[in-house]
């Protein structure tokens, strides 16, 4: 169903005779207050327009103290459990790169991390107790099967480019689409869905979500 | 037409539908959602309430008075509102009545792991569990159905895996808000010992009846469903543990319980004799699993499951499957080791600088629950002990008692203005009756802070943020007859000090109110133009500045500070605290 590079669901992805056992894990990981709810709450909003049955899982609360932060999304003809198990990611969303690797342990063999290189010191490393751990890409590279795709991705400078550093779920957003075969349109449609009742806020949302495309191709 | 809804606000969505006039609730993780979500309803009359017991008091008027009414808390929640729910289930309802108590197995949000299920045999109710969010929206309609048909109020039972996953929810037509006639009936709405021994023997026998009936019409009072399949292994499970289930054990029968109180005795018997094994899968108390052994049947439960925590697909599939769990593409092995993440009080808190004063003086801090409870932890490690909403005032209370004064020259209290609001009032009164000398600090930041920004009665907006009449605390503890108040702003570190020594040193019980906004709400930004910047040349390395930790203020390679600009909410905190003019407002250049 899946392949290294493509997610074979589309926008009319409901006539596909293999959507029957079709199962999407996505994690989204990173700092609280860095959009990672807004970004389950969008790509639930796809998968309901494909007509698919989804599960967004969110930590809210205590979490939200600038504390690490995960969101599963679920995708699927039927789904059941909102929790992503270890090893079953199709794709990890790291937010922040301490917390690519906190979560690296999702992933599933053939699997796509994207990684914000930004870096958000937790309070240990800010104390001195602990170190913030160096070259945190490459020690995920080395451990990984080939077939694993982990790309690295700026995804504070691409927001501030499109107008500000509260975009950066949508640039990670954008680069997620990239490999995905749902139509630009949708995504489109389920971005303006989401900043609904902040329509002034929808021009610099799309815009870094295409910047975050963008940065893929 | 088909939405994908929070549990909490598919339980929102089901309120609107099923009629529901009034809702009062008192926020709290992982149930505030919902209360927020009723607001959306113009026709709905909601609140916040002042504590979950008030809450509830509401609602059991609102049921009398013959409106469709609910009332929604977080599991402790259920502890404050315990007394008018024991007698609400003698009273029975008028309007249908429900309590929603939402549990949080692995706390991620709160100070204990109870089970609240225990409540709902203590206080004979029936409790009724959604496993998602269209359950969540469905199951409560028909709670109300059952509410009025058997004269009971009824629970739904969440839990943080429902309350806060988001499903697709298929809508459905509201009913029309309907008040039922009310008659005056004393021997029903008054209970006097006379009374409510008549109204003990209808309730014991209303839960007869409820347990059968759950038996004999599964799909529709009871909320049951059955899958049969293997006939070598059988589950009995309920709300998201029933998801795991159905991840881990695509094969198993499996009888998934709606109402899981009372218990439908016969249909589980009947389930039993038609598997080889029977396995209760429940997260926390072996609640289900003690009932059904207690009827005679033989299950296996919590000899293979544990009492704490979530549970998982992975956890059940260890125990009852050949099916290997799955392995991480990546080996962690011999990966670098994460620092942990945990949470701090937020770059601009302006009540950091308060906690770093508490620090400094090395008193003992009796403390509350609230953001707060995180100036627990480092950098400022001030707090003593934390117990539940409103405790610290009485603890502190209790310190100097024990010591027979000795300790209330360094012992404070600390609460926040909700939960002084919640439960701290009655704790003054006590210290003031009974001649402590405590000193008491209020830490007003205009909001409900952590459970995600409710007003409350101090703020001066109500919960759809229309104007609403203000609390005045000063006013408020003077008339309780505390004998000194004194407000601070919380950002200036070396005054806290000084004004908290002052109150010490005073006989009688002494209030600090600490008074700045939350730096999440609108008033509570900072400018960007008073953006602290570093002025390099006046800076003398000396290190003071990281020991408050904010998350905008790293060291850099000279020792020397960098701010991160777009973290920096012109607090103004690190400005205070250093002794060389090195910090300073950023002024309008950028």
């Amino acid at each position: 169903m899946t392949s290294n590079t493509n997610i074979n669901i589309s926008s009319t992805g409901n006539a596909a005779s293999d959507l029957s056992d079709l199962k999407l894990n996505i994690v989204l990981a990173g700092v609280g207050g860095q959009g990672t709810l807004v970004a389950g709450k969008l790509l639930g909003t796809v998968a309901l327009k494909l007509g698919l049955d989804v599960k967004v899982s969110e930590v809210h609360g205590m979490s939200q103290r600038g504390g690490s932060v995960i969101t599963y999304v679920r995708i699927g003809s039927k789904v059941f459990s909102p929790i992503i198990e270890k090893g079953t990611a199709d794709f990890c969303l790291a937010f922040e790169e301490l917390e690519a690797l906190r979560w690296s342990g999702l992933l599933k063999t053939g699997g796509t991390m994207i990684i914000n290189s930004q870096k958000i010191r937790p309070l240990p490393v800010l104390m001195g107790k602990a170190e913030y751990p160096q070259n945190i890409k490459s020690a995920l590279e080395t451990a990984a099967p080939p077939s694993t795709r982990i790309v690295e991705i700026n995804a504070l400078a691409t927001a501030l480019d499109a107008g500000s550093s509260r975009a950066v779920n949508m640039v990670m957003l954008g680069a997620l689409s990239y490999f995905t075969e749902v139509s630009i349109d949708l995504w489109e449609e389920a971005v303006m869905e989401v900043f609904e009742k902040k329509a002034k806020l929808i021009p610099l949302n799309l815009q870094a979500f295409h910047f975050g495309r963008d940065l893929m191709r | 037409m088909k939405e994908i809804l929070l549990g909490n606000e598919a339980v929102a969505r089901g309120a609107f539908e099923a009629g529901v006039k009034v809702v009062s609730s008192y926020p709290g993780t992982p149930s505030t959602e919902i209360t927020e979500s009723i607001a959306q309803y113009e026709r709905i009359y909601c609140e916040w309430a002042t504590n979950e017991k008030v809450a509830a008091e509401v609602a059991v008027g609102a049921s009398i008075r013959g409106a469709r009414a609910m009332t929604c808390m977080k599991h402790v929640g259920l502890n404050v509102a315990a007394d008018p729910f024991f007698t609400s289930s003698y009273v029975g309802v008028n309007g249908g009545l429900v309590f929603v108590a939402a549990d949080d197995p692995g706390m991620h949000s709160s100070q204990n792991e109870q089970d609240s299920r225990n409540y709902a045999r203590a206080a004979k109710v029936p409790m009724i569990e959604p496993s998602d969010s269209q359950e969540c929206k469905d199951f409560l309609k028909t709670a109300y159905e059952i509410s009025e048909k058997y004269d009971t109020p009824v629970v739904l039972r969440l839990h943080t895996r429902v309350s806060h996953s988001r499903s697709v929810v298929e809508l459905g037509e509201p009913r029309d808000i309907v008040l039922r006639p009310y008659v005056k009936d004393i021997d029903k709405y008054v209970m006097m010992p006379g009374m409510a021994v008549k109204r003990h023997v209808i309730v014991e026998n209303r839960m007869v009846r409820l347990a059968e009936d759950s038996s004999r019409n599964p799909d529709t009072i009871g909320l049951h469903s059955i899958k049969m399949a293997s006939d070598k292994l059988g589950i009995i499970t309920a709300g998201a543990a029933f998801q795991y289930v159905s991840e881990a054990l695509p094969d198993a029968s499996v009888l998934k319980l709606g109402m899981i109180w009372p218990l439908p005795v016969s249909l589980i018997r009947d389930f039993a004799s038609r598997v080889d094994r029977l396995v209760i899968i429940e997260e926390l108390d072996p609640f289900l699993e003690t009932e059904i052994r207690a009827a005679g049947i033989a299950c296996e439960g919590k000899a293979l499951f544990t009492l704490q925590g979530e549970y998982s697909a992975q956890m059940i599939r260890a125990k009852l499957s050949d099916i290997p769990n799955p392995l991480s593409a990546i080996p962690q092995d011999n990966l670098p080791v994460s620092p942990g993440r945990p949470p701090v009080l937020c770059s601009g808190c302006p009540h950091k600088g308060l906690f770093l004063a508490l620090s400094r003086l090395r008193v003992q801090v009796a403390g509350d629950i609230g953001c707060y409870t995180l100036g627990a932890l480092p950098p400022t490690s001030a707090m003593d002990a934390c117990v539940c909403m409103g405790a610290s005032i009485g603890m502190a209370h209790g310190f100097d008692k024990a010591t027979d004064g000795q300790d209330s020259l360094r012992t404070v209290a600390v609460i926040g203005d909700s939960t002084f609001l919640h439960s701290g009032i009655t704790n003054v009164i006590n210290a003031v009756y009974n001649q402590s000398n405590i000193t008491i600090l209020i830490l007003d930041n205009s909001i409900t802070g952590m459970t995600g920004h409710q007003q409350n009665p101090s703020t001066g907006l109500d919960i759809r943020l229309r104007a609403a009449p203000a609390i005045n605390l000063e006013a408020l503890v003077l008339s309780l007859g505390v004998s000194s108040v004194q407000a601070v702003d919380p950002v200036d570190t070396h005054l806290c000090q000084q004004v908290i020594k002052e109150e010490l040193l005073k006989k009688g019980v002494s209030v600090i109110i600490a008074r700045r906004p939350c730096a999440l709400i609108p008033s509570g930004k900072g400018k960007k133009e008073d953006r602290t910047v570093v002025n390099k040349d006046n800076c003398k390395a000396c290190g003071l500045c990281y020991k408050m930790m904010c998350p905008a203020l790293t060291e850099g390679p000279d020792m020397k500070p960098i701010i991160d600009r777009e973290a920096c909410n012109s607090c103004g905190l690190c400005r205070n605290l250093c002794r060389y003019g090195a910090l300073t407002k950023g002024g309008r250049k950028e």
